[in-house]
């Protein structure tokens, strides 16, 4: 059977030569996160050039887009939440992108690499933390000390506090990679069952059709899993954000 | 006993706390669609914490998947 995991492996395109002992090269991740940036760019130029009244159906896309990352701003970070937009609305379109380009069969998943969520989920986390203190000062620390506890069980609950704050970058960059991963893997997966049966002869196509359906009916979700996951990224993002904005629950 | 038998019996035990997950997600989805089902003008205001509470429920499955595919790949 084929191997489920070739398709995360990463591999050189063009070799620039070596600095200091790494090797400098325009890799395949590299490649795909740049069809994501020009996709993005692409929609988004293209769709707002011709700035009707009207939208037509291009335009409509990018408004809806806009509205919807606006919104969820808005509803857990509150207005003052929307002077970090566009960091939110980068984020999102840039994983959303990327989650749904990596469906397409042969392509590559740029967020199937802890390297890539972790850097994503460490800004976020280094965002929080400097425009806390830069706009609370030390009262950012209120954020680990929640309102009306009783003060017996106050240290094990900044104990708690503080524990749940340093593992957030971690969940949050391991759920969009872990996802990613799994759900590519299982796809390739029922893939390889087709393959296997269909080798079988006459009565193994028949048997083949049953995970043939199933790896459609896998791909219709992995699509939505796709958009749930940059949404999820996006709001928990928005959720942080909120804490640097307005710390002491 | 075989290291190698070893390290793939521990992925699949792992793998058994992926269960806790589901129920947890199952639990978060039924009280949503319940409470939508009672007073649906309310529900549209409340998916962003559903989806919250799902992020932070599934996360923990999540971690066991990872245990998983650490001993599977990385060890």
């Amino acid at each position: 059977m084929a191997d489920p995991i070739h398709q995360f492996e990463i591999h050189n395109i063009v070799s620039f030569g070596q600095i200091g002992g790494h090797e400098i090269a325009l890799t395949n991740s590299a490649l795909y996160m740049a069809i994501t940036v020009v996709g993005i760019a692409a929609l988004l130029v293209g769709a707002s050039a011709s700035r009707a009244l009207v939208p037509g159906r291009m335009q409509s896309v990018a408004e809806l887009t806009y509205e919807f990352v606006a919104d969820t701003i808005q509803s857990t970070a509150g207005t003052e939440g929307m002077k970090f937009f566009p960091f939110v609305f980068t984020i999102f379109t840039f994983i959303l992108f990327a989650n749904v380009i990596g469906l397409v069969p042969y392509s590559f998943t740029v967020t199937s690499h802890i390297i890539i969520t972790a850097m994503l989920a460490l800004l976020v986390f280094f965002t929080v933390v400097i425009y806390g203190f830069w706009r609370h000062g030390l009262h950012f620390f209120k954020l680990f000390v929640p309102r009306g506890v009783p003060v017996y069980i106050l240290p094990m609950i900044v104990a708690i506090e503080v524990l749940s704050f340093l593992s957030r970058p971690v969940s949050h960059s391991i759920r969009l990679f872990a996802n990613m991963l799994a759900g590519h893997i299982t796809l390739k997966v029922f893939a390889g069952f087709v393959t296997l049966l269909g080798a079988w002869g006459i009565a193994g196509w028949f048997g083949a059709t049953i995970p043939l359906a199933l790896v459609v009916v896998l791909t219709a979700l992995e699509l939505l899993v796709a958009f749930l996951q940059a949404y999820v990224f996006a709001i928990l993002t928005c959720i942080y954000l909120n804490d640097a904005i307005h710390p002491g629950h | 006993m075989d290291p190698v038998a070893a390290k793939y019996i521990g992925a699949g035990i792992a793998c058994i706390g992926m269960g806790g997950a589901g129920v947890g997600v199952g639990i978060i989805f039924g009280n949503y669609l319940a409470a939508a089902l009672r007073n649906p003008s309310a529900a549209q205001g409340q998916f962003g914490n559903l989806i919250f509470g799902f992020a932070i429920t599934e996360a923990l499955g999540i971690f066991s998947l990872l245990i998983a595919l650490l001993l599977l790949f990385a060890l």
